[in-house]
Formats: C-alpha cells, sequence, structure tokens
C-alpha cells in the first residue's frame, strides 16, 4: 500500500489554477522529496494531505485512507511540520504538547511519549517554558514534536531547514534520518536542492501545479544528458578552437571547465583536443550534475 | 464515532485560555457590569419603579448579568478564533481528526462556561450592593444563561471564522451584538418604550433571554418566558445550524 496517494487532483483559487491534474504516489518508508519553485502547488498539495485545504476533484489517500470522507483516519496517519513558525502564545511547550495529543484522541497515555519526545528533541530544559520565549530554532523543534506527538506513520516537513542555523539543520537532518530509519515515510518540501540530494532517496518536480518529474534519485540525477569535465593546466593555451570554446562554461586561472553531454562528447576526444595545444593536464575530474541543475532543467522545460 | 478526548481536550484548552487571564476575561467585565450597576441604580434608584414593588436596583442586576453574559461568551469563541487565525496556530486542531460538531461544541461548551462564570461573579458582587430578592426560579435562569450564552458563543464562532482581522470582529460585536443587547430592555421594560420600539423590540431575539433571565430571578417579565424560552431556543438552533454548515464546508477555515 503507497503511504500516499494523489490521482489527477485539481485545485483552483479564485480562477486560478494551483493544481492541474497532478498525480503521484509516496511508497511507505520511503523518503520523498517534493520539489518546485514559489507557486508550483506543493503548499497545496500538502494542505490537501492533511485536510486544510480541500481538492476541487481527483482522489487523494493517506496511507490508503480518503482525506475527506475516511479524514479522521487520514489524519491519525499525518504529521505535520508546518513551515511557519506558529504557536499558541497562552501555553508551555509541554501544555502544547498534550494538547495536541488530545486532539488525536490521546490522553495520559501519551504522557510518556512526550517525555521521550522533549528528551529526543533536546527540548526537556524548555518544557515548561512558554513558547514565545524559545529561540527560532526551539520553536522548530517543538513544531516538530507536535507533529509526532501521535507516533504518525507519514511525517510531512514543510521546508523544515528554512532560516535555520547550520548547527540545528544538521540535527534535523538528522533526526529526519533517524525517522526514517524507525519506519516513518517521509516526505520533504525544501528549497535547498543539496538537502533534497542529501536526504531524500525519490524526488517528485512539480511546477505550475503538474507534476513534471518523478523518480528515484540517482535516476534523476543519470536522466540530465549533462556533466562537466574540470582540467588543471601547467599553463594558458594561446587561445581555444571553437569545438572547446562552445563547452567551455568556467574558466579561471590555468583552470577550464567544459559541458560535456553525456552521450555525443567522449571525455577522451576532448582531452586529445586539449592536449593538442601543447599543453599539458596538470589535474582532471568530473562532476556529475546537481539536483540544481537538473531542477533548473526540468522546471525551464516545462514553463 | 465521537472523539471524545478530542472534544474534551479542545473545550478544556478553550476553558484554560480564559482562566490564564481571568483578570481580563473575567473580572474587567464584572467590574464594568458593576460600575453601570453602581451609576444607574445611584441615579435612578428613587426615581423609576419598572415592576411594582421591585427596585431599580433589583431590575436592572438581571439585566447586566446576562448581558455581562453573553458579551463574554461571544468574546469567548470570537477572540479565541481570530487569535487562532491570526497567529496561524489554528492549523494545529484542523489537522486533528475532529469533527465540525466536536469543533463546535468545544468552542461553545467553552463559551457557555465563561459566561456562567461571569455571570455568577457579577451577581455575587451585585448581592452585595442591592438588595435583591431569592432567586425565583433557578431552573428557568440556568436555561436561559445556559441558552443565552451558547447562542452568543455559536455568533462568536461565526464572526471568528467570518472575520480576517480584528477590525472586522470588531465591526460585528460594535455594529450587531452591542446594540442588539443593549436595545434588549437591560435597562428598562419594553412596555416603558413607544409602540414603534415596543415592537421593534419584540423582533430582537437577545430581548427574550433577557426577558427569560429576569423573569429566573425575580419572577416578572415582559412576555410570557415560554414565549421567551421558545424563542431563544429557536433562535439557538437556527444560529446552530447556519454555524455547523459553515465549519462543515470549512468555509474560512479550510481552503
Amino acid at each position: 500500500m503507497d503511504a500516499i496517494l494523489v490521482r489527477d487532483v485539481h485545485k483552483c483559487f479564485a480562477s486560478v489554477p494551483a493544481l492541474r491534474g497532478l498525480s503521484l504516489a509516496v511508497s511507505e518508508n520511503s523518503f520523498f522529496g517534493l520539489l518546485g519553485p514559489n507557486g508550483a502547488g506543493k503548499s497545496t498539495l500538502i494542505g490537501i494531505l492533511a485536510g486544510l485545504v480541500r481538492a476541487d476533484s481527483g482522489e487523494v489517500r493517506v496511507c490508503g485512507h480518503e482525506v475527506v470522507r475516511d479524514y479522521r483516519r487520514a489524519r491519525a496517519s499525518l504529521g505535520l511540520v508546518p513551515q511557519e513558525l506558529v504557536y499558541d502564545p497562552f501555553f508551555t511547550v509541554r501544555e502544547l504538547l498534550r494538547l495536541q495529543a488530545g486532539y488525536f484522541g490521546l490522553g495520559r497515555r501519551a504522557r510518556p511519549w512526550i517525555d521521550e519526545l522533549l528528551a529526543l528533541l533536546a527540548l526537556e530544559d524548555k518544557a515548561d517554558a512558554n513558547m514565545h520565549q524559545l529561540s527560532g530554532g526551539m520553536k522548530r523543534r517543538v513544531l516538530i514534536a507536535q507533529a509526532l506527538v501521535h507516533r504518525p506513520p507519514v511525517v510531512v516537513l514543510d521546508e523544515p531547514t528554512a532560516g535555520v542555523d547550520v548547527e540545528l539543520r544538521q540535527a534535523l537532518w538528522a533526526l529526519t534520518r533517524r525517522l526514517h530509519a524507525e519506519g516513518h515515510t517521509l516526505i520533504l518540501t525544501t528549497h535547498y536542492l543539496e538537502e533534497a540530494e542529501a536526504l531524500c532517496e525519490r524526488i517528485a518536480i512539480i511546477n505550475r501545479g503538474r507534476l513534471v518529474a518523478l523518480d528515484d534519485k540517482d535516476a534523476l540525477l543519470a536522466r540530465h544528458p549533462y556533466r562537466l569535465l574540470c582540467l588543471t593546466l601547467d599553463r594558458e593555451p594561446p587561445s581555444l578552437p571553437d569545438p572547446l570554446r562552445a563547452r567551455l562554461v568556467e574558466r579561471g586561472d590555468c583552470q577550464f571547465t567544459f559541458r560535456l553531454d553525456r552521450h555525443g562528447d567522449p571525455v577522451g576526444a576532448i582531452l586529445d583536443q586539449v592536449r593538442a595545444l601543447g599543453v599539458e593536464i596538470v589535474d582532471l575530474h568530473l562532476e556529475e550534475p546537481s539536483l540544481e541543475e537538473i531542477f533548473v532543467h526540468l522546471t525551464r522545460e516545462s514553463a | 464515532m465521537i472523539n471524545w478526548v478530542g472534544l474534551y481536550t479542545l473545550f478544556a484548552k478553550e476553558v484554560w485560555r480564559f482562566l490564564k487571564v481571568t483578570t481580563q476575561t473575567v473580572l474587567t467585565p464584572a467590574v464594568t457590569a458593576l460600575l453601570y450597576l453602581l451609576v444607574f441604580q445611584t441615579v435612578l434608584e428613587d426615581h423609576v419603579e419598572v415592576y411594582p414593588g421591585i427596585g431599580y436596583g433589583a431590575f436592572l442586576v438581571p439585566g447586566l448579568v446576562v448581558m455581562t453574559m453573553i458579551q463574554n461568551a461571544f468574546a469567548n469563541s470570537s477572540s479565541s478564533l481570530i487569535q487562532s487565525k491570526m497567529n496561524g496556530n489554528l492549523v494545529f486542531v484542523l489537522v486533528a481528526p475532529l469533527s465540525s460538531l466536536e469543533f463546535f461544541l468545544a468552542f461553545v461548551g467553552a463559551a457557555i462556561l465563561r459566561g456562567l462564570l461571569v455571570g455568577v461573579v457579577v451577581w455575587a458582587v451585585a448581592l452585595a450592593l442591592v438588595d435583591l430578592p431569592p432567586v425565583h426560579s433557578p431552573a428557568w435562569l440556568l436555561a436561559f444563561s445556559v441558552l443565552g450564552s451558547a447562542m452568543l458563543g455559536i455568533l462568536g464562532v461565526i464572526a471568528g471564522i467570518w472575520a480576517d482581522k480584528y477590525d472586522q470582529l470588531a465591526a460585528f460585536q460594535n455594529f450587531l451584538i452591542l446594540p442588539l443587547s443593549f436595545l434588549s430592555g437591560v435597562f428598562y421594560s419594553i412596555h416603558d418604550l413607544p409602540p414603534f420600539w415596543e415592537r421593534l423590540s419584540l423582533i430582537n431575539p437577545f430581548f427574550y433571554m433577557i426577558d427569560g433571565v429576569r423573569h429566573g430571578f425575580l419572577g416578572v417579565s415582559d412576555v410570557d418566558p415560554v414565549l421567551a424560552l421558545t424563542v431563544t431556543a429557536g433562535s439557538t438552533l437556527v444560529v446552530s445550524a447556519l454555524c455547523l454548515a459553515l465549519l462543515a464546508k470549512g468555509y474560512k477555515i479550510r481552503h
């Protein structure tokens, strides 16, 4: 069974389409990245999954439960870490977690797990502090604890590392990896593509409400037709012939980066052309394209 | 199946919220009501007798009690919702497996409780200032107090989900709730009004709940308490239906 199933979903706000027949599936226990430029429809899709937004048409299921007809089980299966640092200013961290557990039908029996969550997220010292006394990073941890308080099998993290410092980002990465290792399905939206590249196994790219790509990360990376050849030469060549100049993307002090077609530009032929200039190759390496390049390539194609 | 724990938790949270700021939510409205009482009683006690044998202060107390109750019931649900919407923390309730009915019952239940609590405080302090007869009928009093607080708590939910900013909520409160509660016989009997205004008062549902509470306190009223109860209950049912329809539709909260 898929953790998330989205089938032909349409959603318009006023007359502006946000999702246009979007379909995708997220398998259980996967670490799934949902990428797209601003306005692509990511937040709308997450809102529909969490019951905050209602689709105009189509089918959406969380762990097999349809999000409108079977909303109780669908919502119990999902934990949402919202993008904004939102909180109720009347309550302390522990009180908020107890309230959140209560909304999900868990009473006192959730308390040991709440204590565990406070420890897991290094919030024990702040358990009795009011939210407005906490730093942004601490507030972010509380949001994660709130999303996990009912032990949902699927956790959606909507740009969890936006605006956090490096240390917290590393801590959040470690936490998400741990949740994934413990069997949770994780869905991550992020603007930091290196984050998706580091964490996600499978990636969907959406643009203008449509699915642009959906594949395993490695397959997605391999799908890109280009790679970069980086050379360090012993001295500056007099001039580059046209075939090399056409492929040159960056030039530094005796350093040259050429963009090569994965299938049409054999590395050996390029190296022969460089050597023919009468220079020695001191160092060389190949760089595979980053997710960022693929993202730009695909979203530009679909625009 | 009802999510009883979820319903109770949301209700408890709404109660907890107003108990955390009792100076603002309980004491301030009580003091305001008592200031009305002191001013009007001092000026009018020797000049006005609305019902034979009942002093103006004693006439005024039930009206002030119910006016304070309904205004606070309205404030409880409306302010909580608008704050949650503006802060964005309403999302935590919306993602939970709570039905529209559970959401409704929790918010309205807490509004009723705050209304009753503030009403009791106003009444208790008024006892020290005014020579009040014993309560005529606790059952009528309780019925009208609960229904009145419920109706205004429901209107508070409607206003809270409708309003996009505090300004709109203030307009709802100042241009609808306040006039309806002031022009409902809190300070006078509608029989003392000119015929046009008396007839107009009869289409104000707030008049019936205030008249009913006065009947519960003093045993005197402008209209038959059964009629008052029927109108109050009917009005509460109508606003309940409207509120539940809006919640089920997700009006302005689920986009």
